[in-house]
C-alpha cells in the first residue's frame, strides 16, 4: 500500500531541507502559490474530504470556509501540536522526521484563507520535535519559503513557534488559544467559534499537525484521488499509534477504511505473546473501548461513532487478556481528573470524585453500590460541559463499566485483582 | 425581535437577550451560580441548564441567546435531575461546615439544595484539602478556599469592574482554588463587593463576620449618605437580639441594586461608613455654661435656649446666622428656610459643607462627600466660602450674636477663623446634629438629631436624582430628626404648622421649588427619579 505522509519516516535526515527538497519539498506550495487562486484550494481540500485528525474529525475545507474574509482583521492560522491524547504519538513522527511537510501544509493553507500569520503551538514535553520544529523554521525562512515574498510570489507568511506548559486542556482548541494568549488554558464558551472570533479576538483556523500534512498530498495529485483512498465521507489516510500489548507497535498510515483487525493483526504484528485479545482504545484515551468480538469496526470517523465510540486521534491502545480493565479505567480516571480544567463543576468535581471511588476500589475496600453509583455520577458527568474533555471521559468511563461490568463486579466482591 | 416560548409562555424579547433575561421577565426563575448581570458570562457552574428544542444537548441559559422560534423547558425531567446532579458535584468536595459558617441563611447552596437537591448523600471518598482556611486576604475580605464553588465571579468583578486584578484560579481540576496573585493584597476601594458576589461562604465580609446571624437581620431600603452619588442600600440591623455584636444595631450595608445609580456595587467607605450611628452619638440635650455641660430634657432645652433667641430674632435679627448642611435632607432644608427665613427674616441662613479634593473616580465615588448638595441648590442654598468667613469674621469683631450650626464641624472646617472660641464668646450658639465633633464640644446648646438611618426623607445625588431614605431604628437615645427639632422650635415660637409627616412636608416643598414640581414619593418610587 502506498503510504504518503509515512514514506518520509524512512528516508533519512527527512527533516533537513535539503533531503525535504531532494524528495520535490515545496514544489507544490511553490506551483500553487504562482498559479492556483486561494479559492480553488479551498475547493479541492473541501472536496477531498479531509477531516480534522486531532480527533474531532470535522471536515478540514468547511472549517475554512466559515471564516470570514472580509472583517478588516487579520486572520491567524493555529496549528495544534499540543499532541496530548494519550496513546497517540502520530504528530511527533511528523514535527521530528518530516517538519517542512507541515510548513509546506501550513503555506497552502494559509495562501487559501488569505492569512498572514501562523502559530504553531507544540506540546512542551516534545523536545526533540519542537529543536526539529525550529530548525525547519528557520530554513525555509532563510530559503524564503517563509516569512516576506514567499518563493517570489508576493505572499507574505510569518510563522512563530510557541511551546505548550504541559497540561492536556491546552489542546482544546480555545484553551489553546487561551494559552497563547498568555492566559490560563480554560476553554471558551461557544459560540462564537474560534472561526469568527479567535485568536486575538481575530477570525482564526486551527488545524492540527497530520490535517495540515495532508494537504500538499491533495493539491498535488487532486481531491478526487485523495478522496476515493478513503470512505463515503471519510477521505484519504491517516496515522494510527499503535501501542499497547502487540507485537509491532508503532504508527502505521492506512486508509480510513481498514478495519481494527486487520490494524492489530495485519500490521502490528498481532498480539505480544500470543494471549487472546481483551480490548481495544481505538481512537485516544476519550474514546469508548472496544472488546474483543467489536474489532471488525471500519476505522474511518463515521463507522467508529455508530459503533458507539470514535476516531478522535487515531490513537489505539491494545489490551491483552492479561490486562485489568479495574486498573486500566483507574489510570484512564485518574488522567481525566489530573488534566480537567476546573472551570465546569461536573468535569472538576466528577473526575476527581470517580478517581477516588477507583482507588477505593483498587484498594480493596469496594462496596456493591459502587458500581450503580459510579454508572449514575458518570451519567451525568459529560454533555453539559464547555469543552469536550468531560465527554471524552464519560464515554471512556462508561463503555468500561458496562462492557465489564462483571469484572468490576467480581473485583469488588474479592477485593483484589480479579484475572490473578 | 425574536418570540420565543419558555415553559409554554410566549415572549418577545430584544435581539441578543439571553434565555435566563427572557425567563426572568416572565417571573420564571433559573437557578444560577456564576452568572452574575454585572459580569461577563463564565457558564462553568452548569446550574442554569435547560432543555431547548431541537438543541441535541441541555444549553446554559445565562450564555444561550433567544431566537425566533425557539421553545425552552425549565421544568422538565431531565432538567431537574441535572440541577440535582451539578448540586451534588458541587458539594462533593465543600465541607458541609454551615454551623459554623457566616454564610448560613444566605447561602446559594444551602438555598438551592432545599430547592433542587434533596438527594441523599452517597459520598463516602475524603474530601481534597484545600489551602486556605480563614484567611485573611485583605482588610475587608476572609477566604475559605474549601467553602469556593470556583464560580470566578470574584475573579470577573476584579478583572472587569474595579479592573485591579487581584484574583486568580490557581491549579487545576477539583485542585482548583480561587486566591490572590503572590505580593498582591485585596485593597481596592470596592473590596467589600466580593463578599456580595459570592454565592457561598468562601469570601466573608470581614466588618460583618460573626457579629449576627442574617436570618435576624431587619433590612431597609435606603440611599448611602456617604457621597453625592447616593448609592441605593440596604440597612441591615439588629434589633431584636441587643446581645450579638457588641450591642451595635445597624450590622452592614448592602448595596441594592439601580441601573441608574450605582448598579449591583458600593465603595468600601460607604460600606463600612455607618458606624457612627451607633457609636459617638450626642444622647441627650444640653446646655453648657463656664466650660460645664448640664443635661437637659426637650422641653427645657428648647424652652431655655428660645428665652433668648426669641429676644434676638425681635431685636437683631441681622446678627444672627443659621448655617445648614448638605447632609440635610430636602424635607429638612425646606423647614428651616421656612422657620428661619420666612417665619423670622433672618437673612444669614448659609450652607456649610466643604468638600475635601480629588478622591473621585470613574465607578462610583465622588469627591463631594455630601448626598444633598444638589437639593440644597434646588432650594436656593449654594455654599459660599466667603460668605461663611464674612459671618464669621462679624463674630469675631462683636457684630454676630447668634450661631446656630447643623451638623457641620464648623471648627475644623473654618481652622483659621477660631470658631471654638466665637462658639464660647456669642451670645447664643447652637449645635444641632447627630455625632460628637469639635463643634458640638464647644457650642452653648447643643440638640441631638438623629442620623439618616433613623428618619424618613429624600436627598438629591449630584446627577439631580431624588432618592428616599428611609427609617430603618428608633433614634438611639434623646435624638430627633432635624424637621422634628425645626418643627419644634416653630411650634414654641408660636408657628401653625400643619405638617404630620415627611411626605406632606415634600408635598409643600414640590409645590415651591421648580425643580421638585409634581414630584411625590409615590413617584420617587424605590429607585428615585431624575428631575
Amino acid at each position: 500500500m502506498e503510504k504518503l505522509i509515512s514514506r518520509f519516516f524512512e528516508i533519512q535526515k527527512a527533516n533537513t531541507l535539503s533531503v525535504y527538497l531532494e524528495e520535490d519539498g515545496y514544489e507544490v506550495a511553490k506551483r500553487a502559490l504562482r498559479e492556483m487562486k486561494p479559492e480553488d484550494i479551498e475547493s479541492e481540500v473541501k472536496r477531498s474530504n479531509l477531516r480534522g485528525l486531532g480527533g474531532a474529525g470535522f471536515n478540514c475545507g468547511m472549517k475554512w470556509s466559515f471564516v470570514p474574509r472580509n472583517t478588516g482583521k487579520p486572520i491567524y492560522l493555529v496549528v495544534n501540536a499540543d499532541e496530548g491524547e494519550p496513546g497517540t504519538f502520530k504528530d511527533k513522527y511528523i514535527l521530528e522526521k518530516v517538519p517542512h511537510l507541515l510548513l509546506e501544509g501550513m503555506i497552502l493553507a494559509a495562501f487559501a484563507v488569505g492569512i498572514h500569520k501562523a502559530y504553531i503551538y507544540i506540546r512542551g514535553e516534545y523536545e526533540l520535535p519542537f529543536l526539529r520544529l525550529q530548525e525547519a523554521v528557520e530554513a525555509a525562512y532563510a530559503k524564503g519559503f517563509l516569512g516576506k515574498n514567499i518563493f517570489g510570489s508576493g505572499f507574505d507568511l510569518e510563522v512563530v513557534i510557541h511551546r505548550g506548559a504541559g497540561a492536556y486542556i491546552c489542546g482544546e482548541e480555545t484553551g489553546l488559544l487561551e494559552s497563547l494568549e498568555g492566559k490560563k488554558g480554560f476553554p471558551r464558551l461557544k459560540p462564537p467559534f474560534p472561526a469568527i472570533v479567535g485568536l486575538f479576538g481575530c477570525p482564526t483556523v486551527i488545524n492540527n499537525v497530520e490535517t495540515l500534512s495532508y494537504i500538499p498530498f491533495i493539491i498535488k495529485r487532486g481531491s478526487e484521488w485523495f478522496a476515493k483512498l478513503g470512505t463515503e465521507r471519510n477521505g484519504g489516510m491517516r496515522l494510527f499509534s499503535v501501542s499497547g500489548q502487540v507485537k509491532k507497535p508503532g504508527v502505521y498510515e492506512l486508509p480510513l477504511g481498514i478495519s481494527l483487525r486487520e490494524i492489530i493483526y495485519t500490521h502490528a504484528g498481532g498480539i505480544r505473546g500470543d494471549l487472546k485479545l481483551k480490548a481495544v482504545v481505538p481512537g485516544g484515551l476519550s474514546a469508548a473501548i472496544l472488546k474483543a468480538d467489536e474489532i471488525d469496526v471500519k476505522m474511518d470517523f463515521d463507522s467508529l461513532k455508530a459503533a458507539g465510540t470514535m476516531g478522535g486521534s487515531g490513537g489505539v491502545v491494545v489490551m491483552d487478556e492479561a490486562m485489568s480493565m479495574v486498573e486500566a479505567l483507574r489510570v484512564t480516571m485518574q488522567f481525566f481528573a489530573h488534566e480537567s480544567c476546573g472551570q465546569c463543576s461536573p468535569c472538576r468535581e466528577g473526575t476527581g470524585w470517580i478517581d477516588r471511588i477507583l482507588n477505593r476500589i483498587i484498594n480493596g475496600k469496594g462496596r456493591p453500590q459502587d458500581l450503580d453509583n459510579l454508572l449514575d455520577i458518570g451519567a451525568y458527568l459529560g454533555g453539559t460541559t464547555i469543552c469536550a474533555l468531560a465527554d471524552g471521559a464519560q464515554m471512556a468511563f462508561l463503555s468500561y463499566l458496562r462492557k465489564f461490568r462483571s469484572e468490576f463486579e467480581e473485583f469488588i466482591r474479592k477485593g483484589s485483582y480479579a484475572h490473578a | 425581535m425574536p418570540t420565543l416560548k419558555i415553559d409554554e409562555k410566549e415572549i418577545t424579547v430584544e435581539k441578543g437577550t439571553t434565555i435566563i433575561r427572557a425567563a426572568e421577565k416572565l417571573g420564571i426563575s433559573i437557578p444560577y451560580y456564576c452568572w452574575h448581570p454585572g459580569l461577563s458570562i463564565a457558564g462553568n457552574c452548569r446550574m442554569c441548564l435547560v432543555e431547548v428544542e431541537k438543541m441535541p444537548k441541555p444549553q446554559i441559559s445565562c450564555h444561550i441567546q433567544c431566537q425566533d422560534g425557539m421553545v425552552v423547558h425549565t421544568q422538565t425531567e431531565t432538567v431537574k435531575k441535572l440541577r440535582q446532579h451539578v448540586l451534588e458535584f458541587l458539594l462533593v468536595n465543600h465541607p458541609l461546615d454551615c454551623p459554623v459558617c457566616d454564610q448560613a441563611g444566605e447561602c446559594w447552596l444551602q438555598d438551592y439544595y432545599m430547592k433542587h437537591g434533596l438527594y441523599e448523600s452517597r459520598l463516602d471518598e475524603n474530601k481534597v484539602k484545600k489551602s486556605a482556611k480563614a484567611v485573611p486576604i485583605g482588610p475587608t475580605i476572609m477566604l475559605d478556599s474549601e467553602r469556593c464553588i470556583l464560580c470566578s465571579r470574584c475573579v470577573r468583578f476584579s478583572d472587569e469592574i474595579t479592573k485591579t486584578g487581584e484574583f486568580g484560579i490557581f491549579n487545576r481540576g477539583d485542585h482548583s482554588e480561587i486566591g490572590i496573585y503572590p505580593d498582591r493584597e485585596l485593597n481596592n476601594k470596592y473590596s467589600g463587593n466580593e463578599a456580595d458576589i459570592c454565592p457561598v461562604g468562601a469570601l466573608t465580609d470581614r466588618d460583618f463576620r460573626f457579629k449576627c446571624r442574617v436570618w435576624y437581620l431587619k433590612k431597609t431600603d435606603s440611599v448611602c449618605p456617604g457621597c453625592a452619588r447616593g448609592c441605593n442600600i440596604t440597612i441591615e440591623a439588629n434589633l431584636e437580639r441587643p446581645q450579638h455584636g457588641s450591642g451595635e444595631r445597624v450590622m452592614r450595608l448592602k448595596p441594592r441594586f439601580n441601573d441608574d445609580v450605582n448598579d449591583w456595587w458600593m465603595c468600601d467607605a460607604g460600606r463600612y461608613g455607618y458606624k457612627f450611628i451607633d457609636h459617638d452619638r450626642i444622647m441627650e440635650p444640653a446646655y453648657r455654661k463656664d466650660g460645664q455641660l448640664k443635661t437637659l430634657d426637650w422641653n427645657e432645652a428648647v424652652a431655655g435656649f428660645l428665652t433668648i433667641f426669641r429676644a434676638m430674632t425681635a431685636q437683631s435679627k441681622e446678627k444672627i446666622a443659621v448655617l445648614l448642611s448638605p447632609q440635610m435632607t430636602n424635607e429638612e432644608l425646606y423647614l428651616a428656610k421656612r422657620l428661619f427665613v420666612a417665619e423670622l427674616g433672618i437673612k444669614k441662613v448659609l450652607l456649610v459643607g466643604t468638600n475635601p479634593d480629588g478622591d473621585q473616580d470613574e465607578l462610583l465615588i465622588r469627591s463631594d462627600k455630601h448626598p444633598n448638595r444638589k437639593g440644597a441648590e434646588y432650594l436656593g442654598l449654594i455654599e459660599e466660602k466667603s460668605s461663611v468667613i464674612k459671618v464669621l469674621n462679624e463674630a469675631e469683631k462683636g457684630d454676630l450674636k447668634a450661631l446656630l450650626v447643623f451638623g457641620q464641624d464648623l471648627v475644623s472646617l473654618y481652622p483659621d477663623q477660631k470658631v471654638d472660641h466665637l462658639l464660647q464668646q456669642l451670645s447664643l450658639s447652637a449645635f444641632i446634629g447627630s455625632n460628637h465633633n469639635f463643634t458640638s464640644e464647644q457650642a452653648q446648646w447643643i440638640f441631638p438629631a438623629a442620623t439618616y438611618a433613623e428618619k424618613d426623607g429624600t436627598c438629591t445625588n449630584f446627577e439631580g436624582r431624588v432618592q428616599r431614605i428611609q427609617k430603618a431604628l428608633p433614634p438611639l437615645g434623646e435624638p430627633k430628626p432635624e424637621s422634628e427639632i425645626l418643627m419644634l422650635l416653630a411650634e414654641r415660637l408660636g408657628f401653625h404648622w400643619p405638617y404630620q409627616s415627611q411626605e406632606e412636608i415634600f408635598n409643600e416643598l414640590s409645590r415651591s421649588a421648580p425643580q421638585f414640581k409634581g414630584l411625590t414619593y409615590q413617584k420617587i418610587g424605590k429607585e428615585g427619579i431624575k428631575v
